[in-house]
C-alpha cells in the first residue's frame, strides 16, 4: 500500500523542542505537512476543525493530557478511525495497556530513532 | 519512728489550730480529711515495674530534648528556606541551559538540511544521514527534563518529611498537632481512571520497545 505523504499530520507535544525534533524527522521521511498543537485541547479542536490523516501525541500534557485527547478522538464519530500514535517517555506495562484499551493504533517509547518513526508510521497507516 | 509521727501529728495539730482560727467558718475534720487523702496518695512504695516505666519515661524525655537539641543544632530551618529552593533552581537552570543548547543544535541541524536538499546523490544522503542522528539524540533534551523534575519531586518529598520531623520534635508552640507530611510519591498525578504517569524509568526497570511491541501483538 502507497503512503500519501502529503496528507496534514498532526504532532501534539507541550514541550516544543521535541516538537521541532519530530517534524524535522517527519521531514526526512518527507511527510511536509505538519502541523502542531502544545496540549490536548488544542490538537482536539484543530482536529475537529481541519483535515489531518494522522496524530503523533506525547501522553504527558496538562491540561488534557494524550490519553484524554485519544479517548475524545475515539468517541468523535468523525475522528473515531483516525491513527493515533503515542510517543512518550511512559514505558510501564499499565500505561502501554491503557492506551491500547483505548484504541492507540502504535506506540513508541521516548528515546527513539527515526527508523522506529518510519517504522510505526508505515505500520498505522499501511492498516489505515 | 513513734516520736517522728508524734511530732508530725503535733505540728498537724497546730496548723489545723491555726486554721480554725483563721478561718472559724471551716470545718478542720474536714481539711484534715484532705489533707489524709492527698498524704495517702503519696505514701507507699512504687513497685519495680512503675519504677522502671518511671525511669523510661524520664529516658525518653531525655532523648527528645537531645533531638529538639540537636535538630535546633543542625539548623533545618535552612534547608527548607534555602537549599532545596537553591538545588531546584539549579536543576532549573541546568534545563533551562540545556534546552538553549538543544534549540541551537537544531537550528545548525536545519540549515545543514537545508543544504542537503540542494545536493545530489551520496553527498545529500550522507548529510541527512548525519542530521537524522542529531535529532535522535537530541530528544535527550526532554528525557533528561523529565528525569530532573523526577528530582525536583523528591527534593519537595525530602522537604516536607524534614517539616514533618521538626513540626514532630521541636513542637509547636501554640500546641497544634504537626501537619501531615506529604505522601512520598514521585509519580504524577493522573485523571481519575487513568494510570499514572512514571515518567522516565532507569534502564534496568524500563520495557524497551521491543518489549512495548511485543505487549501491543498480544492484544491481536
Amino acid at each position: 500500500m502507497t503512503i500519501d505523504k502529503s496528507m496534514n499530520v498532526l504532532i501534539v507535544d507541550d514541550y516544543k523542542t521535541m516538537l521541532r525534533i519530530i517534524r524535522n524527522l517527519l521531514k526526512q521521511i518527507e511527510f511536509q505537512n505538519v502541523d502542531e498543537a502544545t496540549d490536548g485541547a488544542e490538537a482536539l479542536a484543530k482536529l475537529r476543525s481541519g483535515s489531518y490523516g494522522l496524530v503523533i501525541s506525547d501522553w504527558n500534557m496538562q491540561p488534557m493530557t494524550g490519553l484524554q485527547l485519544l479517548q475524545e478522538v475515539r468517541a468523535d464519530g468523525r475522528l473515531k478511525a483516525m491513527p493515533f500514535i503515542m510517543i512518550t517517555a511512559e514505558s510501564k506495562v499499565e500505561n502501554v495497556v491503557a492506551a491500547k484499551q483505548a484504541g492507540v493504533s502504535n506506540y513508541i517509547v521516548k528515546p527513539f530513532n527515526a527508523e522506529t518513526l518510519r517504522e510505526k508510521i508505515e505500520k498505522v497507516l499501511g492498516h489505515a | 519512728m513513734l516520736e517522728m509521727a508524734t511530732k508530725t501529728d503535733t505540728r498537724l495539730s497546730g496548723k489545723l489550730a491555726a486554721l480554725r482560727t483563721r478561718y472559724p467558718a471551716s470545718d478542720p475534720e474536714m481539711v484534715a480529711e484532705v489533707v489524709r487523702e492527698v498524704l495517702l496518695t503519696m505514701r507507699g512504695d512504687l513497685s519495680a515495674r512503675e519504677t522502671g516505666l518511671l525511669a523510661e519515661i524520664e529516658d525518653l524525655g531525655r532523648v527528645i530534648s537531645t533531638a529538639r537539641a540537636e535538630i535546633a543544632a543542625l539548623q533545618v530551618d535552612d534547608i527548607t528556606a534555602s537549599h532545596i529552593p537553591s538545588a531546584t533552581d539549579e536543576l532549573d537552570a541546568i534545563v533551562a541551559h540545556t534546552a538553549g543548547a538543544t534549540d541551537s543544535i537544531l537550528e545548525v541541524c536545519e540549515t545543514l538540511d537545508r543544504v542537503a536538499g540542494g545536493l545530489l546523490g551520496e553527498p545529500a544522503a550522507a548529510l541527512q544521514d548525519a542530521t537524522t542522528k542529531i535529532y535522535e539524540a537530541c530528544s535527550f533534551q526532554d528525557i533528561t527534563g523529565q528525569r530532573i523534575s523526577k528530582i525536583v519531586a523528591t527534593l519537595k518529598t525530602i522537604d516536607a518529611k524534614v517539616a514533618h520531623i521538626v513540626s514532630a520534635f521541636g513542637g509547636a508552640e501554640d500546641g497544634a498537632p504537626p501537619p501531615r507530611a506529604a505522601p512520598l510519591t514521585l509519580d504524577r498525578a493522573a485523571p481519575h481512571g487513568h494510570p499514572p504517569l512514571h515518567g522516565p524509568q532507569l534502564p534496568a526497570n524500563a520495557m524497551d520497545q521491543t518489549g512495548i511491541d511485543k505487549l501491543l501483538a498480544s492484544f491481536d
